[in-house]
């Protein structure tokens, strides 16, 4: 850290000069997570690309069979319908893109031999390691909902429009889908973040670990304790323990399209939420494979 | 403080020793050649030294553990391990970007600098340069970094001569002065003994020589000696020979000049030269 040592140069050019070299934990994660996207563009474009289809449908399908139709009731139902469809679509999308990135992110950089490059630079393995944790815990979900919104408002406008023409009353439809979009964000911050942040984990974790087929490695280990239970005592606690880590308690499910507007935003309260029995040890969980994927990628070298 | 210290640094992998008590002192501003054959314990070293590898006995890295504080370390210290390293993803306007970012000592225009003396352009990606492109780049974005430690781990390897010669001239032209530290590995010897401060010899996991260039010239001699010269020759006690054009050369450690000037033509040997004799002594070949 400093030139104050015997050596005292004979040459001292200026760019020598010591300054206080610091970056600040801030930037080194902002920069380490604009090169995620830069390295996985998927993270945005298929969301995107999803919400392009699904608009380009709700163009097509639903203006045309909504005016095909001279039943003004069943306009009105025609033009109501997409929308959770729409959604759900593109929140599946998402989750299937934090999958994939999870698997990816710590074993990739070792495939493609470029973590000797990452680890020349000052950054700390924790810093990369969260970095690449926020892209399915705070990335994806905050670039989800915005997806949501835009192609939400964008639907809406269209058929509002078409309500207007064939005068009907936009109110309801209004109401529906801003309940909607409401408690769909809810339902990815409580559901898709925090109650499955424990799957993201524990993908980074065999991430980090695996030496070859990061996805057999994350999946097979979870199968052979099922079927080895299974065979030996002929119980699926096992099994049934991962299905309630990965769907929750029945309230956790996204109501359907005939729930009642009103109960779409009662279907899951905080409390209840907050209290649900296994939400903190799966956060807790999912804080030991972070901690355990930042000790072993230093450990990891290029394979 | 010198700028690498290691102390009884031991590795091993399984059964396999790759590094078997090695001490080591590297003062600041040397370039330091690390020479040895393939399996001698070269990259596990430098790998000790850039934190990439755990290890038992002592070593500091410019004042620190580099195991334990190698993010921090990497504020001072730039290392191209090998050529392919660069994700191929990466734009080349990125990587310029993304360093500046992350690093208190990266000049961004420094590097764009060096690139523009190069035909490479800031919208390519790596994937679409050649590997001597990107060797440049490489070395673009790390001579634009204000390091005391620069680690070079073949970095050559795989390119062509213009580009390896390039490297080496941009390397001593526009990167190294008397602050800065460098330590090369690499099988290509003659193309960079004229530049090595210091030299050290790397087998089986221990340090079989170490000393300063001006050590070297005035330690090792070579001697050709005519037929009728061999049997005088040899009774001064060489440690090594073999034979060029009909006549014999003759390898001396600590030989007395003027007593070889008496049989035949004294010459400084090369380093790869002496590297073979080293590697293929008595004492070297009753370890293996």
């Amino acid at each position: 850290m400093n030139t104050q040592s015997n050596a005292v140069p004979e040459v001292l050019s200026g760019a020598q000069a010591v300054v206080p070299a610091t970056v600040t934990p801030t930037r080194l994660l902002y920069w380490s997570i604009r090169r995620e996207l830069w390295e996985n563009r998927s993270i945005y474009i298929a969301p995107m690309a999803v919400a392009a289809i699904a608009l380009i449908g709700f163009l097509i399908a639903t203006m045309g069979r909504a005016f095909s139709t001279s039943d003004l009731a069943r306009r009105q139902a025609v033009l109501q319908e997409p929308y959770e469809f729409a959604t759900g679509l593109i929140m599946v999308t998402a989750m299937l893109v934090a999958i994939f990135y999870c698997l990816d992110s710590l074993y990739g950089e070792r495939r493609d031999r470029s973590i000797l490059f990452w680890k020349s630079l000052p950054v700390s393995d924790l810093t990369t390691v969260l970095a690449k944790a926020s892209i399915p815990y705070v990335v994806l979900p905050l670039f989800t909902i915005a997806i949501l919104f835009v192609t939400e408002s964008i639907m809406l406008v269209l058929s509002t429009l078409a309500l207007s023409a064939s005068g009907l009353p936009v109110r309801p439809l209004w109401t529906e889908v801003m309940l909607l979009f409401l408690s769909l964000s809810y339902h990815m911050i409580t559901v898709h973040v925090l109650w499955h942040a424990p799957l993201y984990g524990w993908l980074m974790f065999v991430s980090s670990w695996a030496k070859k087929a990061p996805f057999l490695w994350a999946v097979l280990p979870v199968v052979a304790i099922g079927t080895l239970e299974k065979i030996a005592f002929n119980s699926t606690h096992f099994l049934g323990w991962l299905q309630y880590r990965l769907s929750g308690p029945d309230e956790f499910q996204f109501p359907g399209p005939h729930t009642p507007p009103a109960h779409v935003m009662m279907h899951l309260n905080l409390v209840n939420f907050l209290t649900t029995p296994g939400l903190w040890f799966g956060l807790l969980l999912t804080a030991a494979f972070l901690a355990a994927a930042v000790r072993i990628r230093r450990y990891r070298g290029p394979m | 403080m010198p700028c690498i210290e290691a102390h009884e640094l031991r590795k091993s992998f399984g059964t396999t020793v790759a590094l078997d008590g090695v001490d080591l002192r590297i003062e600041d501003g040397r370039i330091l050649g690390l020479i040895g054959p393939n399996g001698a314990g070269k990259t596990t070293a430098l790998n000790a030294i850039l934190g990439l590898t755990p290890f038992q006995g002592e070593l500091r890295v410019l004042g620190r553990n580099p195991w334990t504080e190698r993010d921090l370390l990497m504020r001072d210290v730039c290392f191209i391990a090998d050529v392919a390293v660069l994700p191929r993803w990466l734009k080349v306007s990125q990587a310029l970007e993304y360093v500046a970012g992350v690093h208190p000592r990266f000049d961004r225009s420094k590097a764009e600098g060096f690139l523009s003396k190069t035909s490479i352009s800031q919208t390519k990606r790596v994937r679409e340069l050649s590997k001597g492109m990107v060797t440049q780049l490489h070395l673009a974005l790390v001579m634009a970094i204000d390091a005391r430690l620069l680690v070079l781990d073949e970095p050559t390897l795989g390119l062509d001569i213009l580009y390896r010669k390039q490297f080496y001239d941009a390397l001593l032209n526009d990167y190294f002065d008397c602050n800065r530290t460098i330590v090369v590995t690499t099988h290509q010897v003659e193309e960079i003994e004229h530049v090595f401060t210091d030299l050290m010899f790397i087998d089986r996991g221990r340090i079989v020589l170490s000393c300063s260039m001006e050590e070297f010239a005035v330690r090792y001699l070579e001697v050709t000696v005519n037929p009728d010269k061999v049997g005088p020759a040899r009774a001064l006690k060489p440690m090594y020979e073999r034979q060029a054009l009909g006549r014999t050369v003759l390898l001396f450690d600590g030989a007395d000049r003027n007593k070889l000037a008496a049989v035949g033509e004294v010459r400084p040997p090369s380093i790869s030269d002496v590297f073979v004799a080293v590697m293929t002594s008595p004492e070297a070949q009753a370890g293996r």
